[in-house]
């Protein structure tokens, strides 16, 4: 029988608006939400001067594991999320062996079971992401897989693309795409421009990803497919996507927070925790970014939390993995770096992600009776500096290393049970 | 200045500094004995992952007469193949106690990575696209040498620009001096942008000819050709190569150069290469005087020291 | 000018501040004079004899050594300038830079090198100097004349010919030019 929790003294934040309340959990759901401080239980969790917010949900996460546990564990990346609010997590399959079979897929999600977070799994478009041939997607629908995706990489074939767009329609999963032209993206390690020039460092020019954007627009329109555009970096990708969406058709997208808070400059050091795909670009697409995440047209915030194990990016900037952690540090800057209203912050990263991934139903809901108990409890004013060696990840590459932050997690709650608590991981 | 990685860090002073310094390096090596005790004791290491006889050499000229020791860490051999990374690499190297690493790399931004795992001084022998700092200070040297200074001079680049880490070392020396630099490269050799580069561009070599007083050709690679750079070698040198007939439109006192090693027939006809005007073999004989400034500069003229107050009650030189 | 003393004496690069002179333009020419009759005497003539200027502070004695004695023995021996700045025992403990070129017109192997300084002191550019001279040539001996000897020394150096022995105190500073010889301290630039 677990404890009941009582979150006292926070300040109620969902889809539906604000309150000052405390809220009851028993059972894993939520029991009471009242603001008279008469509420009891097992433990107390103080929420002084703190957003009770429904957990954070993030579609874009690279777990790891199988392959890579040198960079991550789910074990780890989930206890990297838990502290970053999240209560649920988008597992990402470009692991080693990809999830494109049911067998790696089940295995993913066996890990993930007892874990500080509610670990989802996405599955691989193609056979092995080679791009050549088609992912089991029934099967893997079977399971639970509602997200399917190359990501690491795009599907460059625009034919297979477009069967899978039709296979997709058929099962009423949706299709995420990495969008990056290999050919014309071409190894460059940066973005191709005023930067990449003067520092020598061979480019990918913000076409590479545009011309994808065009192509499954258009694919979209033809097979009628839900088509989910991953961390999108530049002003006229958001444009595409805006335009896809004016006419009517279901394309959503992602941005991360790195694309809205760094530019190509940062590259300026040669240090590769900078190295990222999409690459950081200009101070114009952090604009169009920021201003499509307040306008609507960007959907959500996801983090491509991307764990290298430390030595990998100690090599020259051109060799090194690209990939940036996100888990937790996402939150403090969508809460500051925005300039938005902390409800319409909070549900960039909780509700709205949360809908597109169909988990509505147990994540990012309304903090009602009834609710399964996914909840992050924030302090919005909390400085803390971001030391890599701290962070539950097991690797250290955050482009944030050394800044202070304004924005953390107190608590977190999954399915009822308090996952961190006073900002400490509790499994 | 504890480095030298680039001449973007340096200012006009700074590279006077060093081409009057390499003033006195050149009468060293007039001497019966060219060799100075002035850096005994130091040690030099050499971490060249990319193959490079000509600067390599170079380099360990200038130490050895400056009584320098130096080590070669040869990079072909075994441990950099077991796949030991560039970080364990250079910690070996700075357990065994060396005052400068001089280091080439086919990737741009290694000689900064490395200063933060040293502690020694970190001298960038080229990298990647990036630069090749000592280069363009022997440039600089060599065309004050001819014509007596390098501020308002015309000099055209000539080439490869985008892949070229002399161009932009030169671009950056030859503009902090005085100079007016023109690019000229067909677009798709030149650099995606040149924002932020104080230069001009051109595409058409002989438009510029008649009015510069420097014609510097880069290196065409054969490679560049299956990146679909360019159509062919022979179209690039119709159009780029420094023929015999274009050279004969240049004026009187313009010097030719080369950083080498020089694809003859390609950007330069075989029979202009030997020309006196071409002045290339001054620039590899300079090579060493410029490099033994440099060394001397980091390791022995004691310019990063802290000059006022705290000095040891020692004797003083007179 | 004290340039040597003034660069490698704290607080380095400062001013020389005078307090005394110690000798006017006339004792200098008197001094240099009676020098070049002891060089042609002490040499037996001036076949083979170099004279090699120190720089920056000896240049100046180098050449008014010469002038003397083309009027005494009617030639002028060769003249040259050295920078001792690559041949010093502190590199690395000071700053170290050449000021000035060094020029030796003629091969040193066999000949009689006379080295001209203004002062010496601790004798260690003198040390340098004669490191550096052998990088020219292995010459049959070398001799040294000072407008200056102030006394200090640290090493087994001592001159042939001497302007001037002045005694003095370890923190005073010696400034010997063809003008005069003055006596003072090297104080912080404003």
């Amino acid at each position: 029988m677990s404890k009941s929790v009582v979150i006292r003294g926070g300040r109620v934040v969902d889809a539906y608006g604000e309150r000052a309340a405390d809220v009851l959990i028993d059972d894993g759901r939520i029991a009471a939400v009242s603001d008279r401080g008469d509420l009891t239980a097992d433990l107390v969790l103080d929420a002084g001067g703190c957003v009770v917010a429904p957990g954070l949900v993030d579609l874009h996460t690279h777990l790891r594991q199988p392959g890579k546990e040198e960079a991550e564990t789910i074990e780890t990346g989930a206890r990297a999320a838990a502290l970053g609010g999240f209560t649920c997590v988008l597992a990402m399959p470009n692991t080693s062996p990809p999830i494109d079979s049911a067998g790696v897929a089940r295995e993913v999600l066996e890990l993930g079971r007892g874990t500080c977070c509610d670990v989802r799994t996405s599955a691989a478009i193609t056979v092995g992401r080679q791009g050549t041939q088609l992912t089991p997607m029934a099967e893997l629908a079977g399971l639970g897989v509602r997200f399917f995706t190359d990501d690491g990489s795009g599907v460059q074939d625009g034919r297979l693309m477009r069967r899978a767009m039709e296979y997709a329609t058929g099962l009423g999963v949706t299709l995420a795409q990495h969008c990056e032209d290999d050919v014309l993206a071409a190894g460059g390690a940066m973005n191709e421009g005023a930067w990449s020039s003067r520092l020598g460092i061979p480019g990918q020019p913000a076409e590479a990803e545009e011309v994808m954007v065009m192509r499954d627009v258009a694919l979209a329109r033809l097979t009628g497919a839900r088509v989910h555009f991953q961390h999108l970096s530049t002003r006229r990708s958001v444009d595409l996507v805006a335009a896809a969406k004016a006419e009517g058709l279901p394309a959503t997208c992602e941005v991360t927070p790195h694309h809205f808070t760094l530019t190509d400059e940062r590259c300026s050091t040669y240090d590769p925790v900078f190295k990222v795909n999409p690459p950081l670009r200009t101070d114009d697409d952090v604009a169009a970014v920021r201003a499509g995440l307040a306008g609507g047209t960007v959907d959500c915030i996801a983090t491509d939390h991307a764990p290298h194990a430390p030595e990998t990016k100690e090599a020259p900037f051109d060799q090194a993995p690209p990939g940036m952690l996100g888990l937790e540090t996402a939150l403090a800057l969508a809460l500051t770096q925005l300039g938005l209203p902390i409800d319409q912050a909070l549900g960039l990263l909780s509700w709205r992600p949360s809908a597109i991934l169909g988990v509505a139903e147990v994540h990012g809901g309304p903090i009602e009776p009834g609710r399964r108990a996914n909840l992050c409890v924030v302090d919005p004013a909390a400085r803390w500096t971001v030391d890599p060696a701290a962070l539950a990840s097991r690797s250290r590459n955050t482009p944030y290393a050394g800044m202070t932050l304004t924005g953390r997690v107190r608590h977190t709650l999954l399915a009822g049970e308090p996952v961190v608590i006073d900002a400490e991981a509790q499994r | 200045m504890k480095h030298l990685l680039g001449i973007e860090d340096l200012d006009g002073d700074d590279i006077e500094h060093l081409l009057t310094l390499t003033d006195s390096f050149v009468e060293v090596g007039k001497r019966r004995m060219p060799k100075v005790p002035a850096l005994q004791g130091r040690t030099v290491t050499w971490l060249f992952y990319e193959d490079s006889t000509r600067t390599r050499l170079s380099f360990e000229q200038a130490a050895k007469r400056l009584s320098a020791d130096t080590l070669s860490f040869s990079v072909s051999a075994s441990s950099v193949k077991k796949g030991e990374s560039l970080r364990d690499t250079v910690e070996t190297i700075e357990a065994m106690g060396v005052d400068a690493i001089v280091v080439r790399h086919g990737s741009a931004g290694v000689p900064r990575q490395i200063t933060q795992w040293v502690s020694g001084s970190v001298i960038n022998a080229g990298d990647g696209w990036h630069e090749h700092p000592t280069q363009a200070l022997l440039d600089c040297f060599t065309i004050r040498e001819h014509l007596g200074g390098v501020g308002g001079l015309r000099i055209a680049i000539v080439g490869d620009v985008k892949h070229s880490r002399v161009a932009r070392s030169d671009a950056w020396a030859f503009t902090k001096l005085g100079a007016q630099v023109t690019l000229v490269a067909p677009p798709t050799l030149l650099p995606p942008s040149l924002d932020g580069w104080p230069v001009r561009a051109s595409h058409d070599l002989d438009a510029v000819l008649g009015d510069v007083d420097v014609v510097y050709l880069l290196r065409m690679q054969r490679e560049r050709m299956t990146e679909a750079l360019v159509p062919s070698l022979r179209e690039y040198t119709a159009c780029y190569g420094l023929t015999r007939r274009r050279v004969d439109r240049l004026g009187d006192k313009a010097i030719v150069m080369h950083p080498g090693p020089m694809n003859r027939g390609v950007e330069i006809a075989a029979d202009v290469a030997d020309l006196p005007r071409s002045v290339v073999v001054d620039q590899v004989r300079n090579g060493v005087a410029v490099r033994m400034a440099v060394l001397f500069d980091l390791l022995g003229s004691g310019r990063g020291l802290v000059t006022v107050a705290d000095q040891p009650q020692g004797s003083t030189l007179t | 000018m004290a340039e040597r003393e003034r660069r490698s004496t704290p607080p380095f690069g400062g001013v020389f501040h005078a307090r005394t002179q110690v000798l006017d333009a006339d004792d200098v020419r008197r001094a240099v004079w009676r020098m070049a009759h002891e060089i042609i005497e002490h040499n037996h003539g001036l076949d083979e004899v170099v004279l090699i200027g120190l720089q920056t502070g000896g240049v100046m004695f180098a050449e008014a050594l010469g002038e003397a004695l083309e009027k005494i023995d009617g030639t002028r021996p060769p003249l040259g300038s050295l920078d001792v700045a690559f041949h010093r025992d502190d590199i690395g403990l000071r700053p170290v830079l050449p000021t000035a070129v060094t020029d030796i017109p003629v091969d040193l192997t066999g000949q009689v090198v006379v080295l001209v300084d203004d002062v010496l002191f601790t004798g260690r550019t003198i040390r340098a100097a004669l490191d550096a001279v052998h990088t020219y040539g292995r010459p049959r001996a070398i001799q040294l004349a000072v407008m200056v000897d102030r006394g200090h020394r640290e090493l087994p150096i001592r001159p042939d010919y001497i302007g001037k022995n002045l005694p003095t105190r370890r923190d005073e500073v010696v400034n010997a030019t063809l003008e005069s010889v003055e006596l003072g301290e090297v104080v912080k630039e404003r």
